[in-house]
Formats: structure tokens, C-alpha cells, sequence
């Protein structure tokens, strides 16, 4: 299956991100890089609030992400609690 | 040339881009609004017409009929690049969350007559869609305007309107807990509503009106220039008296929007109008052209608000708006 | 007035629906004008959608969070460029070579994030769904952004180094900036839909890595703060971006099947255009840094190749396949850099950046990541190269190259199976011969000749006389190029001297 992927930069505040990520996804695999941290996995990928919210000590809102993300791979999908990256089909094909 | 370096100083070669020299008339140091401003625009050596409108180049000064040597001097006063725009937005905002927080803390908005509630849901929430027609309208002046001086700004103005059509959306569902019928509501309102048709006509005409600078005329100039008094101010402090000061802070956004905003449309009409008595014709006939119709407009709505005083409000919002426009260098 | 009918009592809204509510329901079915009339663009691609309330918007950004956010990088981005400036910054990169990957940048790629931005606003006004317009205003205003941060990043390099000082003179005239200038044009002459998926696809998702990283990267590895800094910042919105351009091909294949081919022709043309524009890339990656990142062709197998296959996997259940010509681009890696590097050092003379010979230690790496092709194809033609500057005779070609029309790159691409012969091929369109680097470029001419026909092409222009004279020091003043300070070779240039002077003065202590 294709590997879905997140980067970040090496901030403070993306730290506890990096960190709740591979606590919560046991397939991510991480490289950190000068500068910039890459998370891949195999098929999905979440970033949850909560968990985030327990690294960082604070309240979050996942819109806060802007400031830290590089790149990504994956179809994304986002609520309130949850920020995910798939490649899964979701969607019907085409109609006629 | 020598290079001495004295205490880790080292002497540019130069104090500026060459463009931005040749605009200011020197190689000196310049600011950030002139070195992001100047030159971003092509003005020629396109490769294909576009698809979309192949009479026209790409970027095509004669898609207006105003006429300027030098579309650069449609400086903007408050000489907005992006990181002075979005910062002193941000801070707008700041002080527009405050005013959100305290009424969403409460759940409600404390004082206001239930009978104002809904005028107030009949005179504001269906402009969210006049502020979407503004976005649909500035977003075109963008697309099809010449000249990185006007068009930057009109990028700003833009998404301004968007940040405005957003707080009167949040402003209902304040007024419906949260439920968004309000704003369902104040769709069938601005679709059906006979107050309310006039100003929706005069909104899709513009939004097929072939020359961009009459568009900003009539949207930035004109029909700001009398919703903006009209609603922000006329129809604020008549529901003074029925607890509408609940409602005041959630719309300071606008009128502090409107007054910065407004020097920036003054300044570019201005410096059109300056230009050439030709363009102060075309200019000035799509001022009062539409002041005319816009007035009209809004007369049922002013009259559902403020009653009798309608029309006495409105002649002197026209008023008001004639004095500006011969300040700028337009003619009644 | 109506009374309003009294609220009814219902549940409070999700976040999705609550946005909805905030960006969608702004917009309305006119009546006094008809719709096709307010949105005169949208049908004559060949595109059909029938329902625009099924584009789903992935990054429900209200404005009041967007200037939250952006303000904030505007703040750390402007503190970085204030201290970069203050502190002579530009004295810290590795070599002064390094700086023309940049003169590159400014004048080559700066402008396209201009074009972008125009493009994206006629994109969003001219899209009919409310929710798919707001994604390409704010990408409008992004880009926005992305130019004016260029500029003042570049600001404090201008002051100090040469082939900087008049990017939009440049991009507009000078004959290897035509490459970029005429692929973003393309785009934005183009129909809305194409638009989005040359930009927004192709471009910003397909092939971003393969422009952001090597410049960032390279900035980064070379000591460049304020480009990594003004990159970074970039990058968070380009992942902003790379959604919408994922979103806007779902949308578009998930809305009738009738759209597959067209996109699937559309997908082809610009992975072509795309990859024969990040040719300067390459050779800016093999050949420009003094630290290198990593070769071009790692670059390529490690952004298309494989993050292709993830992507086309994904898409194939569309019934898109992976782009024509994706197997050339393939075979081309292990030559690109070395032939694209070769046409600049060809032309140094009418460039705004200087060239070099790579030195031994460089031919030694490039050796190791070309195994298969740089000793044989291309060590012999740097030795005698370097042979000629020994004794005083540095090569410049006295002639001028002959353009493809669509890329616009001068013809020294060779075939796809052969490295020893030029590749080339040509049409005959009403009554004239048009000639191409590619069986991509070609393909693309054939599929609209109408629209390349119009092509500026800068060598044909010099020749029509209508850049500035007969001789090229006369062209070269007409492109705004400081004769003898932006061209020629690196060895001997003003940068180089400066540079030298610079780094000897930095702990000497005068008598």
C-alpha cells in the first residue's frame, strides 16, 4: 500500500506535534532532517487534538497546524479532532 | 569602486532594485511598499491571448476606458504589502474577537428588544451576501485591472469583504443560538424580499459590467459609500434605544475597515481623475450614475428601518457622498 | 416589512456545517443577469460539472484565522530578513557562486508567483461554486504574498551582487526567461479548469517537490538564512496549495466521466511543460551549489518516481493514467543537468548570471552520481572546455540557438535512446516549419497549434530586430544586463573579486 506523508519544521510548538503523531500511529516512520522532521506511514495517518493537547500543555486548535506544516501526502480529511492523511478510496467514481 | 570593511561595515553597490530607482527618480533606499509594488505586472512580450478573451492581451490596459500614463500612480496611501495588510487585519480582528467572546460567552446578545432582533436580522444578515457580491467584484478588478498598484490592493479588498460577509454570518448565529436559520433565513430575504431587490439588481448588474474601473467605482465608491454610513452608523444608532448597542461592538470591524478603506478608493479615483479631464468625465458619470440608482435602492429598506426619516437620511448620505466625490476631483 | 418568522428551536451546528455556512452560503443563483452571463467561462473546456455543492473544502480556513496565522509568519519571516540584513548576512554562504542559483530564482521564478497570483484571482472569481472560489482566492493572495516576500528577501543580495537589479525587465525580455515566462502565460491564458490543473495539480502537487526542495534545500546546505527562512515560511502554505490541487482533480473526475480524457490530456501537456521548465533546476542542482543536496536524478526518482507511483496508484481508479512521456523523463536523468549546463555555458556572454567549469573535485561527484553517462558523455567536453580557458580562449557561441516553440529552451536536448545525437523534431503548420526539442513539446504544439503559433520567442524577435539592435551588446542593453558585470564567466566577474575581498577582510587586521 502507498505511504502517506507529513513534514514539519523543528520548532518547539511541532515537536509535541511530531511527538503525538507517532505515539498515536504505531506504522510512522520518522526522518528527522536539518530543519524539517518527515513522518511517512502506510496508508493513514492522524494528527489528533487530544493528543497534541497532552504534549503541548495547552489547548489546541488543529488550524494551528499552518504554522508548522512543510508538506504532506494523502488525500486530507479534517474535523474538530482530527486532522488525517489517506490514500484510501473514499469517493464514488464518475457518473455518466 | 573600493569595498572598505571598518568594523564589519561593508558598503552596498547599490541601494535598490533598478526599476524601483528609475520610479523614484534615484538609487536610494527604498521602502518595502515600492520595492514589492513597483514593476510586478507585465506590461508586454505576452506569449498567447487568452483563450477566455482573445481581443485582449493578457494584461490589457484597454479594458478600461480610463486612460493613464503611468498606471503606478495608483498608489495606495495606506501602502499595504502583504506582512503590514495581514498584521493589521490580524489586530482588527483582535479586537473584533473580544467583542464576539463576551456575547458568545453569554449565549446571547444581552439587551436586545426581541422586536429589534429581527430588524436587525432584515437590515444586516442579508448583507453577507452584498459582501459576497463586493469579493466577487473587487476579486475582478484583481483578475482583469492593469497594473500591480491597483490590483495588489484590490487583492486585499478582496478577501476583506470575505472577513466581512464572516463577522455578519457570526453576528447570526449569535442572534439563532448557533442553529445557522438565520442565515437561512437572510438568503430567502436577499433572494425575495422586495426591499431588498433593488440593491441585489444593481449587485449582478455590476457583476457583468465590461469595464473594471467603473466596477470600482461603483462598488468601492458609491455603494459602500452610502451602505456603509447608512447601515454601520444611521441604522446602528436608531436601535440604540432598543438595546442595538448589544450589536455595536460585533460591527466596529466595519466602520474602522471603512474608514482605512476609504482612502484608499479616494486616493486611486483621485489620482485618475487628476490625470486627464477625459478620465474625470468617465469617472464622474459613473459616480453619479450609480448614486442615483443605489439611492434608490435602498430607499425601502431605509424606510423599513428608520420609518419617515428615510428619506431625509439618505438625501444626506447622497449628500455626504457628492462632497467626497467633488473632493476627489469629481463633477456632480 | 415581514415580520421574520419566530427561530425554530435546532441543535447547534458541527464545525462543517457552521463553515459551510461562513464561505458557501455567501453566494447565490443571480436572476437579474443569467448565470452563464456572471460566469461566462465555465462551460467552453468541454468540462461538465453538475453539482459544485460536492467539492469538499479540506482546510476550512475563515478569514480571521488566515490573517491570525499569516500575520504571525509575516512577523518571525520580517524579524529573520531585518537580522539577515543587519548582520551582512549575505557574507555567510558558502561560495559567491552560489548566489546565481539565486539571480536565477529572482528573475526566473520570483515572477511566476505573480502570474500565479492574477491567475488564481481569475480563477476565483470565475469558478461558479463559492467554495472551490474561496480556496483560489486565498491561494491569489498566497501567492501575493510569495512575490512580495521574494523581492524583500532578495532586497538585501541585490545591494551586494550583480544580475539582480531588474527581474521583471529580465523576465520579460532576456531569452532563457521566456522558458518560465511562457509556461506560466500558457497556464493563464488557458481555460479555468486547465488552469487549476496545470497549476494547481501538475504543478503545485505533481512536481512542487522537484523546485521547492532544491532551492530551499540548497539554500539551507549554502548558508542562505533568509532563503530558508522566506521558504519555510512559503511552505506551510504550499501545503495549502498541494490540497487544493488534489481536490480540484478528484472533483473534476468524480463529476462526469466525460471529463477523464480531457484532464488526462491536460495532465500529459503540463507534466511535459513542468518537467522540460524544471530543467534549470537540474543544472542548478548539479551544477550551481557549492554544497550539493543531492543529484538530479535522485531528486526525480525520489519526487516523481516514487511519489508519483503513490499519486497515479490513487488516481487510477479514475481511469488516469501515470503522464505521456513520464518514461523519457526517466531516461533523461542521467543526462538533463549536464546538457542543460552546457547550453548556459554556451551563452554565458548574453546571460544575467555566470557560469563555470565544475572543478575536479565537482567532476569527481558528478562522476559517482552518473556512473553511466558523465565521464563518457560529458567529463571530454568540460576538459576541452577547459583546455580553451587555459589558453586564454573561453568558449562563447558566436551564434544564436535555435528555440523549440513550445518550451522555448534551445534545442540541445538528445534522444531519448541516443545521448549522442540532438534531439529534434518538426511540423508544418499553414505554410511554416515549427520545430521542437521533443516528441512532448511537439505533441503539445499539434494538439493547439493556434495558441504557439503566438509564441514570443526571443531569438526569432533579436533576428526581427526588435531587441534593441543587430549586435548583442546592443540586445543585452535592451535586456537591462550590466555588460561585463552580470555575464560571461564566474572567473574574473566583479561577485567573484568582491567575494575574495570580502572573506580575506573578515579576520584581517589592517596595519
Amino acid at each position: 500500500m502507498a505511504k502517506v506523508s507529513i513534514t514539519l519544521q523543528n520548532t518547539d510548538e511541532a515537536r509535541s506535534i511530531v511527538d503525538a503523531i507517532l505515539a498515536d500511529n504505531p506504522a510512522a516512520e520518522v526522518s528527522r532532517m536539518p530543519a524539517l522532521t518527515k513522518i511517512d506511514c502506510e496508508g493513514r495517518l492522524s494528527v489528533r487534538r487530544e493528543s497534541v493537547e497532552a504534549q503541548l500543555g495547552r489547548r489546541y486548535d488543529l488550524q494551528e497546524l499552518q504554522l508548522s506544516l512543510i508538506s504532506l501526502a494523502g488525500n486530507v480529511e479534517e474535523d474538530d479532532d482530527s486532522f488525517t492523511l489517506a490514500w484510501a478510496p473514499a469517493a464514488q467514481p464518475a457518473n455518466a | 569602486m573600493t569595498i572598505e570593511i571598518k568594523t564589519a561595515s561593508i558598503q552596498p553597490r547599490r541601494h535598490t532594485y533598478a526599476n524601483v530607482a528609475r520610479r523614484i527618480g534615484a538609487d536610494k533606499p527604498a521602502s518595502r511598499y515600492d520595492e514589492s509594488m513597483f514593476d510586478l505586472q507585465a506590461t508586454g512580450a505576452f506569449h498567447y491571448r487568452p483563450t477566455w478573451a482573445p481581443e485582449y492581451d493578457l494584461f490589457d490596459a484597454k479594458r478600461t476606458a480610463i486612460v493613464l500614463e503611468d498606471w503606478h500612480v495608483l498608489r495606495d496611501p495606506r501602502q499595504f504589502y502583504y506582512g503590514t495588510y495581514t498584521i493589521a487585519r490580524s489586530r482588527m480582528m483582535e479586537a473584533a474577537e473580544k467583542a464576539f467572546a463576551y456575547a458568545e460567552r453569554r449565549g446571547h446578545l444581552s439587551g436586545l428588544a426581541e422586536g429589534w432582533a429581527g430588524v436587525v436580522q432584515h437590515y444586516l444578515l442579508p448583507l453577507r451576501h452584498y459582501e459576497w457580491g463586493a469579493n466577487m467584484n473587487n476579486c475582478s478588478i484583481t483578475d482583469i485591472g492593469f497594473g500591480s498598484a491597483i490590483t495588489e490592493a484590490a487583492m486585499f479588498a478582496t478577501m476583506d469583504r470575505l472577513g466581512i460577509a464572516q463577522v455578519i454570518s457570526r453576528i447570526g448565529l449569535l442572534l439563532d443560538g448557533g442553529t445557522g436559520s438565520s442565515l437561512t433565513a437572510a438568503k430567502t430575504t436577499w433572494m425575495t424580499n422586495p426591499s431588498w431587490q433593488g440593491l441585489r439588481h444593481a449587485m449582478e448588474d455590476l457583476f457583468v459590467a465590461p469595464d473594471w474601473f467603473e466596477v470600482f467605482v461603483a462598488q468601492n465608491l458609491v455603494m459602500d459609500g452610502l451602505i456603509y454610513p447608512l447601515v454601520y452608523r444611521a441604522f446602528d444608532d436608531a436601535g440604540q434605544s432598543q438595546g442595538g448597542g448589544a450589536i455595536s461592538p460585533l460591527t466596529e470591524f466595519m466602520l474602522d475597515w471603512y474608514d482605512e478603506t476609504s482612502r484608499w478608493v479616494d486616493a486611486v479615483i483621485a489620482a485618475a481623475a487628476k490625470e486627464s479631464p477625459a478620465n474625470a468625465i468617465h469617472l464622474s458619470r459613473w459616480a453619479s450614475t450609480w448614486a442615483t440608482r443605489v439611492r434608490d435602492a435602498l430607499q425601502p429598506l431605509a424606510q423599513d428601518v428608520l420609518g419617515d426619516a428615510a428619506g431625509g437620511v439618505l438625501d444626506a448620505l447622497v449628500a455626504d457622498l457628492a462632497t467626497r466625490s467633488r473632493k476627489i476631483g469629481l463633477e456632480a | 416589512m415581514n415580520a421574520m418568522p419566530p427561530l425554530q428551536k435546532q441543535r447547534k451546528l458541527s464545525l462543517k456545517e457552521r463553515y459551510a455556512h461562513l464561505t458557501r452560503g455567501l453566494g447565490w443563483e443571480t436572476t437579474y443577469q443569467p448565470m452563464d452571463k456572471v460566469f461566462p467561462y465555465i462551460s467552453y473546456e468541454g468540462i461538465k460539472i453538475h453539482d459544485w455543492e460536492a467539492w469538499e473544502d479540506p482546510f476550512r480556513l475563515t478569514m480571521d484565522a488566515y490573517w491570525k496565522y499569516q500575520a504571525e509568519k509575516e512577523r518571525k519571516l520580517y524579524a529573520v530578513i531585518e537580522s539577515f540584513a543587519q548582520n551582512n548576512g549575505h557574507l555567510n554562504v558558502t561560495d559567491a557562486r552560489y548566489i546565481n542559483a539565486l539571480k536565477l530564482f529572482l528573475t526566473g521564478v520570483s515572477p511566476l508567483e505573480y502570474s500565479a497570483h492574477r491567475g488564481y484571482a481569475h480563477v476565483g472569481r470565475h469558478f461558479v461554486g463559492a467554495g472551490p472560489r474561496i480556496a483560489c482566492q486565498m491561494q491569489a493572495i498566497d501567492e501575493l504574498r510569495h512575490a512580495q516576500t521574494q523581492i524583500h528577501t532578495m532586497s538585501h543580495y541585490n545591494k551586494f551582487f550583480d544580475g539582480l537589479h531588474d527581474p521583471r525587465h529580465m523576465h520579460d525580455r532576456v531569452w532563457y526567461l521566456s522558458v518560465p515566462k511562457s509556461f506560466f502565460e500558457d497556464a493563464c491564458s488557458a481555460g479555468p479548469f486547465e488552469f487549476l490543473t496545470a497549476i494547481s495539480f501538475s504543478f503545485e502537487y505533481v512536481l512542487t517537490n522537484l523546485l521547492f526542495v532544491p532551492f530551499m534545500s540548497g539554500a539551507a546546505y549554502n548558508g542562505d538564512m533568509a532563503t530558508v527562512t522566506f521558504g519555510f515560511s512559503a511552505q506551510s502554505d504550499e501545503a495549502r496549495h498541494m490540497t487544493l490541487g488534489l481536490e480540484i482533480i478528484k472533483f473534476l473526475l468524480e463529476q462526469d466521466e466525460a471529463n477523464v480524457p480531457i484532464v488526462q490530456k491536460w495532465i500529459d501537456k503540463w507534466f511535459w511543460r513542468g518537467y522540460r521548465l524544471l530543467g534549470l533546476v537540474s543544472m542548478m542542482m548539479d551544477y550551481m551549489l557549492p554544497k550539493r543536496i543531492m543529484s538530479w536524478a535522485e531528486a526525480w526518482e525520489m519526487y516523481f518516481e516514487q511519489a508519483g507511483d503513490a499519486l497515479f496508484e490513487d488516481l487510477s481508479r479514475y481511469g488516469i493514467r501515470k503522464p505521456k512521456y513520464h518514461e523519457v523523463a526517466s531516461k533523461e536523468k542521467h543526462r538533463l543537468s549536464h546538457e542543460v549546463w552546457s547550453i548556459f555555458y554556451n551563452y554565458t556572454h548574453a546571460a544575467a548570471f555566470h557560469t563555470w567549469l565544475p572543478s575536479e573535485e565537482e567532476m569527481k561527484w558528478l562522476s559517482a552520481k552518473y556512473p553511466d553517462t558523465f565521464d563518457k558523455h560529458y567529463r571530454p567536453r568540460f576538459k576541452c572546455w577547459s583546455e580553451m580557458q587555459a589558453e586564454g580562449k573561453r568558449f562563447y557561441n558566436g551564434t544564436l540557438p535555435q528555440l523549440c516553440v513550445t518550451c522555448q529552451i534551445p534545442m540541445g536536448f538528445t534522444e531519448p535512446d541516443d545521448p549522442t545525437t540532438i534531439c529534434f523534431r518538426s511540423t508544418e503548420y499553414k505554410g511554416e516549419r515549427y520545430h521542437f526539442c521533443s516528441d512532448g513539446c511537439k505533441d503539445i504544439f499539434c494538439d493547439e497549434p493556434e495558441k504557439y503559433v503566438q509564441s514570443w520567442l526571443p531569438v526569432h524577435q533579436i533576428y526581427q530586430g526588435n531587441c534593441g539592435g543587430a549586435e548583442v551588446k546592443d540586445v543585452l542593453a535592451w535586456y537591462h544586463l550590466n555588460f561585463g558585470a552580470d555575464n560571461f564567466d564566474y572567473e574574473g566577474s566583479p561577485d567573484q573579486k568582491l567575494w575574495d575581498e570580502w572573506q580575506s577582510q573578515k579576520s584581517a587586521n589592517p596595519v
